[in-house]
């Protein structure tokens, strides 16, 4: 299996070098480095060439890594029903870049654009309807970038005085209770108090 | 203009006909569940459909974030709750592909059996929702007695009926009391009678004919285009099938057919889903005799797993393991991998990526409804209203899966 991916990942690169940054195989699978520029037209390539044939498009999501300057990484997925292999395609970007959307080539990108727009808030330029899909109407913000708190911003409730559901600002009873066990002695970087004082 | 280009100027302001724009669901039956759909008609024709979705997010990947592996797991219970155990199985092929841990084989097998009954549990719901979304009542009552059975088989093995969160990263939670090992057999064995009557239902009849042969028929393309799975793709005549295309767990050594449809209509998918469950009792017959040759145990002991309550008594260790365990959880190595499980609706995918810490850095989960109702717009345009109701049965939608 492994030797197969290193074939195809030798053949990618190959016969597009301008589009491949890098590649490896980890854990059987196939990881491919993309410039963004040129997403677009490596997945019309992959769909369309007999060797890879991806002609299934699997998932398209995103990682927040906001430590990095180049902060996103958009990952997407391809299977081939015919050759039977997967590949991950792997773009970084940063937080102002826009990422070329391959709805013309996978019109099943359509929703998943969308998805990685509305949890991130990355654009993919080209995209023909990018709404937010799966938050609420009128929503602000993306959950899944790593500075958005897991209690969110806003609550509803319906109001019985004027007999409609109304937004508010989040009000807790008590903090939210980020439980951390991890082990001072292994693993976690822990400052316990009084060690900032160490040095 | 008398040249007859302009027919309108005779019509009364009743006669001007524009497109009709109807909100179907989110609280109507045949929505299953809360979808809502925006659909532009032209009298009875559908012409446009713009699916709603989210009604139902609840941030599972954020929740996720901030949790352990093990903490995570119930969550998958609550995806697509209509096959609970299939979810969690995708999530611990992913734990277990980052960490290296060989699951012991009765495990395995207790994995692939409990994974067939959930195929059968989603495939009766299915079949007969979608036989009553097209007009016939008893085909649920009939199968939802069945599904109880099979949830009590879930109760017994686990505690929980639907939420049953027995997958365990390393093997399964606990083991299966030999009884209940043999009353699954019995019920394997008078399970086809309730399946033919079934299928003497709805196979032959006239109304449910007419309601679903050559409706939403799928194309090879389309299901490139679209990024169909499951029987979405088998009933447009693709034998493509994750536990033989790419077998995980131990199904390479169990012996099952792939059913196929020929025309890819909504008739051919039911007719591949009610083999597929004949299929998959088959499943349940074999691994039922190799559960009772493979004895031993049914959780890889080691960092990712409890110990055993005898160990915990006498050993000191296993106490501190056990503690650590479920306080602080176990690590995962750095790293990236995907998983996907045959579910009964699809590929089900876990995109996990790990930073070596007790939580998941991210998780995407992937599910196949999600791509199935995107097509929702490509397939029913063009059909009448009533089989916008058929369409959405056949795709086997649940919306614990697609708003995650």
């Amino acid at each position: 299996m492994t030797e197969a991916l290193n074939e195809l990942g030798t053949y990618i690169e190959a016969k597009r070098p301008d589009c491949v940054l890098g590649w490896d195989v980890t854990h059987g699978e196939l990881n491919v480095d993309v410039a963004p520029a040129n997403i677009a037209g490596l997945a019309e390539f992959l769909t369309t060439d007999s060797t890879t044939r991806f002609s299934t498009l699997v998932d398209i999501t995103g990682v927040d890594y906001p430590g990095r300057s180049k902060r996103f990484d958009v990952v997407y997925h391809f299977l081939s029903m015919y050759q039977n292999h997967r590949i991950r395609l792997r773009v970084s970007i940063r937080e102002d870049q826009m990422v070329p959307s391959i709805v013309d080539v996978h019109p099943s990108a359509n929703w998943f654009e969308r998805e990685v727009f509305d949890m991130f808030g990355i654009l993919f330029s080209g995209h023909p309807d990018l709404r937010r899909i799966l938050t609420d109407y009128g929503f602000r913000g993306h959950p899944l970038r790593k500075d958005f708190p897991t209690t969110g911003y806003t609550e509803v409730r319906y109001d019985e005085v004027e007999k409609r559901v109304v937004y508010e600002p989040v009000s807790l009873v008590q903090e939210y209770r980020q439980f951390d066990f991890m082990s001072p002695w292994e693993g976690a970087e822990y400052i316990l108090p009084g060690d900032e004082k160490k040095d | 203009m008398m040249d007859g280009s302009n027919f309108d100027d005779a019509l009364t302001g009743e006669q001007k006909i524009r497109n009709f724009n109807i909100n179907f669901g989110p609280q109507h039956p045949a929505a299953h569940g809360v979808l809502r759909l925006v659909l532009e008609l032209d009298g009875e024709v559908v012409e446009r459909c713009d699916p709603h979705i989210g009604l139902l997010h609840r941030g599972t990947e954020k929740l996720m974030e901030s949790r352990t592996y093990l903490q995570n797991l119930p969550y998958f219970d609550r995806l697509d709750y209509v096959a609970p155990m299939n979810q969690e199985h995708a999530w611990c092929l992913a734990i277990e592909k980052l960490t290296g841990v060989e699951v012991p084989r009765r495990a395995s097998l207790i994995r692939v059996l409990y994974s067939e009954i959930g195929r059968v549990l989603n495939h009766l719901l299915n079949v007969t929702t979608q036989a009553l979304d097209v007009g016939a009542l008893t085909p649920p009552l009939w199968g939802f007695e069945e599904r109880e059975k099979l949830m009590i088989f879930y109760e017994r093995a686990c505690g929980a009926r639907l939420h049953a969160a027995y997958f365990r990263p390393g093997g399964v939670h606990q083991d299966l009391p030999d009884d209940l090992i043999d009353d699954i057999e019995q019920w394997a064995h008078e399970f086809p009678d309730l399946l033919s009557d079934i299928d003497g239902l709805l196979t032959e009849n006239r109304i449910f004919k007419q309601r679903n042969v050559d409706i939403g028929v799928v194309t090879e393309d389309d299901i490139q285009k679209y990024g169909f799975s499951g029987v979405m793709v088998r009933g447009s005549g693709l034998a493509w099938d994750l536990r033989r295309a790419q077998p995980y767990e131990c199904y390479d050594e169990f012996d099952f057919q792939i059913p196929v449809g020929k025309n890819g209509d909504c008739y051919d998918r039911y007719l591949c889903r009610m083999e597929e469950m004949r299929q998959s009792v088959s499943i349940i017959k074999q691994a039922i005799a190799k559960l009772r040759e493979a004895t031993g145990d049914v959780l890889a002991r080691g960092k990712i797993t409890p110990p055993s309550r005898t160990d915990m008594k006498t050993s000191m260790e296993s106490l501190i393991h056990h503690f650590k365990l479920y306080t602080e959880g176990f690590h995962v190595p750095e790293g990236e991998v995907y998983c996907a499980v045959e579910a009964p609706k699809g590929e089900f995918g876990v995109y996990l990526v790990a930073d070596g810490s007790n939580k998941p850095y991210r998780c995407k989960i992937r599910a196949p409804g999600f791509l199935h109702l995107q097509a929702m717009d490509h397939i029913s345009t063009g059909h009448q209203l009533a089989d916008v109701a058929a369409i959405i049965g056949t795709m086997d939608v649940v919306f614990g899966e697609i708003d995650r």
